[in-house]
């Protein structure tokens, strides 16, 4: 507790520091974000293991750890080395940040419809904020979640993406964030905004990733407000250290008839927790949320997911995955809220567990709130191992044991896969995947 | 080709074959039938390696080469196909995936270049006429959601495309409608060779009208208690197992 309390207040001091040189100071609306969620901080502190929602995730290794502030300048970067964390799309627009903050450098603009901003929030803040200040942390909520206190109080860069109504953007929108620790554990806490306007239809990805083997903890939130009749194609990639921390929290808020899918795929990390809120703000709208999460070593990733019915004819489909290998821990937790005037509701939600040793373990918890009487809601889940027939009936065709496991793994994995629409993202998943499972076994 | 001598095995604590021997010769083929628990599925599992049965006495010759001691993924690279009786759904895994990673894996063991996409796919279009599958399946997952019909005749297809030395094939006709009996007949008939031996377990004769065998074997109780040429068939068909199994009985007294 006590290291807890002196992490709290390591937090609270850098803050007073950032505060002071951070260029966002100039705006008191975004100095008051700031001061409210440092406050909100200081009196919520880390969660133990007694909040609920965290029963299953200890993240004491994050609060004793003093992590500094990452350094922004990094110049030991080139074009070619960050190939391996993009998709071959240098002709897409893709913004790169390093250690939190905006790389002009490494980041490529291609011809954007009119009216369509992509950019670093530090330079929106500045000529944007009449479409930014009313949605900029008022989403994603302080009050239930101290890790977006967290970011908020650290609020300074990150992903400003703003489409206008009516716009169809063909190309994925790629955002890249990259941690270096130098040596030096450090934390970062990007924040990102997307306003998805009516009718549009776009495809936005978030990759994360490690420029070392380090120790570092990224803090994230993006925060997505899908206009009526809009359509995301969400990706979250994260592939950082396996000594790193990573905590991140989508909240999407979705108005009528709009459609979200998201894809959520955890590979890298020590710690890993993600929370994914959608609030379904009007009737008719739908969303898929599909997850992947494969660890090995000591590995823990939870993945929290909260789909709200506030409206009537909503439809959401849930499936998350988990491959777990070593002594490494899986957590899933769904939420699916109904509320009392949401009527034909339809909700289903599986977690599925694959266990590749016998220290590996997988915590599920569905959580089915209905208040509504007219509505189809179904969940399930399972953990299991290898199927023996399978493995068996695969040898028996010549192909080697090890081989087979492989095979079999990744076929557990290929519904997920298969839902990725955008063929170079599924490649490079499958790529990751592919090396990790046959590397990840001896 | 397989020389089966003296084979004892036991699975979860009790021993179901007590003393199999039976040789078969290149170009031959042989039928095992019996009645139901009588160890023939066994004796195919045992010989393709599957995990959990335990041989506890005797000795398994394959071309001279010790079987019981190689994996099951080297006797199918050696030349060993076992068609299984129920054959396993993968989801996830294309049958063009399952069966070209198969093959290469069973090339390179021969000494043979590996099969790229395109060769692989002018291969299996010809083996699947073979076997009268529709081609859609080729993409479809392992078995996955294919009628009892189909499942059959993807065994027959992988056999076929694999070209193994020695088939055994588990009541490939079990749970076959007469026309899908006569298609997987004809594709077995089409893989005999004077260089290649298959042994077919089952349960009914009927088979055997298409698949005409040199050699007739019954087994009851975990032990093969006759054999004869392939007119032997039909007098089981005839009479049944049963009075084997009585004389059987009354030869342990």
């Amino acid at each position: 507790m006590a290291e807890t309390a002196d992490a709290r207040h390591m937090y609270l001091s850098s803050y007073q520091q950032f505060e002071k040189s951070d260029a966002g100071r100039r705006h008191p609306w975004l100095r008051q974000l700031r001061e409210d969620a440092v406050t909100r901080f200081e009196r919520l502190g880390f969660p133990t293991t007694h909040d609920e929602g965290w029963r299953h995730t200890n993240v004491a290794p994050i609060s004793k750890v003093r992590f500094r502030p990452a350094a922004h300048e990094f110049d030991g970067l080139t074009a070619p080395e960050l190939g391996s964390f993009t998709f071959g799309d240098d002709d897409s627009c893709r913004l790169v940040f390093i250690n939190g903050a905006y790389s002009g450098e490494l980041s490529t603009a291609s011809a954007l419809p009119p009216g369509t901003h992509v950019k670093n929030l530090a330079a929106a803040l500045e000529t944007e904020r009449a479409l930014l200040e009313p949605h900029l942390a008022r989403l994603a909520s302080s009050e239930a979640n101290p890790f977006v206190a967290l970011n908020t109080a650290f609020l300074s860069d990150g992903a400003f993406v703003y489409i206008p109504p009516g716009t169809i953007l063909d190309q994925v929108l790629h955002l890249v964030f990259l941690s270096s620790s130098r040596g030096e554990a450090s934390v970062s806490h990007p924040r990102n905004l997307v306003l998805v306007g009516d009718d549009c239809q776009a495809s936005i990805v978030e990759s994360y990733g490690g420029l070392d083997h380090g120790v570092y903890f990224t803090n994230t939130v993006t925060e997505v407000v899908l206009g009526s009749n809009a359509l995301l194609d969400h990706y979250k990639l994260q592939r950082e250290s396996e000594d790193s921390y990573h905590v991140g929290t989508l909240q999407v808020l979705q108005e009528r008839s709009s459609r979200l899918y998201s894809h959520s795929i955890s590979l890298g990390g020590a710690l890993v927790r993600n929370d994914l809120n959608t609030v379904m703000n009007g009737e008719g709208c739908d969303c898929t949320l599909n997850g992947l999460y494969v660890t090995r070593g000591r590995q823990l990733v939870d993945n929290h997911t909260c789909i709200d019915h506030a409206r009537p004819h909503c439809d959401s489909r849930e499936l998350y995955k988990g491959i777990l290998d070593d002594q490494s821990r899986g957590v899933f937790s769904g939420k699916i809220l109904v509320r009392k005037d949401a009527q034909k509701t339809s909700a289903r939600q599986t977690n599925k567990n694959l266990l590749l040793s016998e220290e590996a373990l997988a915590n599920t918890t569905p959580e089915l709130q209905i208040f509504a009487d007219d509505v189809k809601c179904t969940h399930g889940a399972t953990i299991g191992h290898l199927d023996e027939e399978e493995l068996f009936y695969t040898r028996s065709r010549g192909i080697g044991a090890e081989a087979a496991r492989t095979l079999l793994t990744y076929a557990f994995a290929s519904d997920i896969l298969g839902s990725v629409k955008f063929k170079p993202i599924q490649c490079q998943i499958d790529l990751v995947l592919l090396t990790r499972l046959s590397r990840g076994r001896n | 080709m397989l020389e089966i001598r003296n084979l004892h095995a036991r699975v979860e604590g009790g021993e179901i074959l007590h003393g199999i021997d039976l040789s078969v010769k290149p170009g031959e083929v042989h039928a095992i039938m019996g009645p139901n628990g009588s160890g023939k599925s066994t004796l195919a599992k045992v010989l393709a390696g599957r995990e959990g049965y335990q041989v506890t006495e005797g000795a398994v010759l394959f071309d001279g080469k010790d079987l019981l001691s190689m994996l099951p993924e080297d006797r199918a690279r050696e030349g060993l196909f076992l068609g299984f009786q129920y054959p396993i759904e993968i989801p996830g895994v294309s049958n063009m995936y399952f069966l070209k990673t198969a093959l290469n894996e069973i090339r390179k063991h021969r000494g043979q270049p590996e099969l790229d996409a395109m060769d692989f796919l002018v291969l299996a279009r010809e083996k699947m006429k073979m076997v009268e599958m529709d081609e859609s399946l080729i993409n479809r997952s392992v078995n996955e959601g294919f009628s009892g019909g189909e499942k059959k005749r993807n065994e027959i297809f992988q056999m076929a495309v694999l070209e193994p030395r020695l088939a055994i094939l588990d009541e490939t006709d079990s749970g076959l409608d007469i026309d899908a009996l006569r298609v997987v007949s004809q594709g077995i008939n089409a893989l005999r060779r004077e260089d290649r031996a298959m042994v077919l377990v089952t349960h009914y004769q009927r088979l055997l009208n298409y698949v005409v065998p040199d050699r007739v074997h019954v087994m009851i109780d975990g032990q093969i208690v006759r054999s004869g040429g392939k007119e032997f068939a039909l007098e089981l068909e005839e009479k049944g197992y049963v009075w084997l199994e009585e004389a059987e009985k009354a030869r342990s007294y």
